[in-house]
């Protein structure tokens, strides 16, 4: 190991632990890759990172430049990752965060200096997303990565993220990851099934649109445009809702084996174990899971130590992906 | 053979139903399901299937939460005691 220049050198190449003790079958074996190892706690620092390299390369940011403002819509992480890089190449971000996120992502988004810009809790990320769209096109001064349009979000999981499960666990056949903006599914995704046609993509959802109770119509409803553009519906085998009991049942079966990660893990592992409980008779596995953060993010929801369906009932209000 | 299928509705959807979030429809199929909801709840209209019938884009549709577009989309056949859910496609990230 080397001294590294700048901490924006250690985002990525995150560790994968098996946790096959966990499996509800034994011929599937389970891998974790532990994003919340990157230095901003999240899988989004990739995508963070790579989005602010690609407007730098393609001149719409200009290092060292001061005056310049970003704005980006998030329920936490990538704002997270983005204060983080922003901050250190000096980059002026405003975030637009649904009002119903958990405090510690607003906490975070302070401690990197990033602005907040509150969007209805009720209208969910949809809401964020409407905002920062509005913002975008009455300042278009201001830098507008656009997680969702970006195809720098899964370009970077296509180059790095899916390159690495691969070689660190060359037998995967199924990848299961939370399904966000899409990014990793379609990049580490894509990527798996070109290195193995026969691997299976599984793509797991919170079931927000429960709570998110401001959309007055189904026709406010989003895809993130990389998702249709990029086949994003091609390329998943399945997709599955896991809801927040099962999410928090399993966050607390992780810190069994040491792991201490946020509950869209949770619901990654729950999807993972519907994975192997489907097997064939004689059918053998091996499942990487992507876990999107660690736990810090959560601990106000009492997630590991609260009365669980009181934890439940309170993580069905708080937007946590 | 059609069989009683419990459906959980979104938010969204409930004034449409009187305000339950559950309703109970008899259906086959997803297809089936979707066609009932509609025509006992003539408010839901549009926003669940398109004119062509066809699953509207921004509804999503689970079979014990399954996504039915990974299944057999609107042939996805349904039995006795499976849990249907509707959520409108939501941002995350």
């Amino acid at each position: 190991m080397v001294a590294r220049r700048s901490v924006l050198e250690l985002i990525g190449d995150t560790p994968l632990v098996e946790v096959s003790e966990l499996s509800p079958n034994p011929a599937a074996r389970l891998f974790v890759k532990l994003e919340g190892q990157n230095p901003g706690g999240s899988v989004k620092d990739r995508v963070a990172l790579a989005m602010v390299e690609d407007a730098e390369k393609a001149g719409l940011l200009r290092p060292g430049d001061g005056d310049q403002v970003l704005v980006e819509p998030s329920s936490g992480n990538t704002g997270i990752g983005l204060a983080l890089v922003c901050r250190v190449k000096g980059y002026h971000l405003k975030v637009v965060l649904p009002s119903s996120v958990s405090p510690e992502r607003r906490q975070l988004l302070d401690v990197w200096g990033a602005e907040v810009i509150e969007s209805p809790g009720q209208e969910g990320s949809n809401g964020a997303v409407r905002i920062a769209r509005e913002l975008a096109a009455a300042h278009p001064e201001w830098v507008f990565l656009y997680q969702y349009a970006n195809h720098a979000n899964p370009r970077t999981h296509y180059e790095r993220t899916g390159p690495e499960i691969w070689r660190d666990c060359p037998e995967v056949t199924h990848f299961v990851a939370g399904l966000g903006t899409s990014g990793t599914l379609l990049g580490a995704g894509r990527y798996l099934k070109q290195c193995n046609p026969a691997v299976q993509i599984w793509a797991v959802e919170p079931p927000a649109g429960e709570t998110v109770d401001g959309l007055r119509s189904l026709d406010e409803g989003f895809i993130p445009p990389i998702f249709e553009e990029l086949g994003g519906a091609t390329l998943l085998d399945r997709k599955i809702v896991v809801r927040p009991r099962e999410s928090i049942e399993w966050v607390r079966r992780l810190a069994d084996v040491g792991i201490f990660a946020g509950l869209s893990t949770g619901a990654a592992m729950a999807g993972a174990a519907k994975c192997a409980t489907q097997l064939q008779d004689g059918e053998e596995a091996a499942i990487v899971v992507v876990s999107a953060d660690g736990g810090w993010k959560y601990l106000s929801s009492g997630a590991w130590t609260g009365d669980i369906d009181e934890v439940a009932e309170r993580a069905r209000s708080t937007l946590y992906f | 053979m059609a069989v009683a299928v419990e459906v959980r509705l979104p938010t969204v959807l409930r004034p449409q139903a009187g305000g339950q979030s559950t309703v109970t429809v008899e259906a086959s199929t997803i297809g089936d399901v979707l066609r009932q909801l509609v025509s006992e709840y003539p408010g839901m209209s549009g926003q669940l299937l398109n004119a062509d019938g066809s699953l509207h884009r921004f509804v999503n549709v689970y079979v014990n939460d399954d996504d039915v577009r990974y299944l057999d989309a609107l042939e996805t056949p349904v039995k006795e005691g499976d849990e249907v859910s509707l959520l409108p496609a939501v941002a995350g990230g």
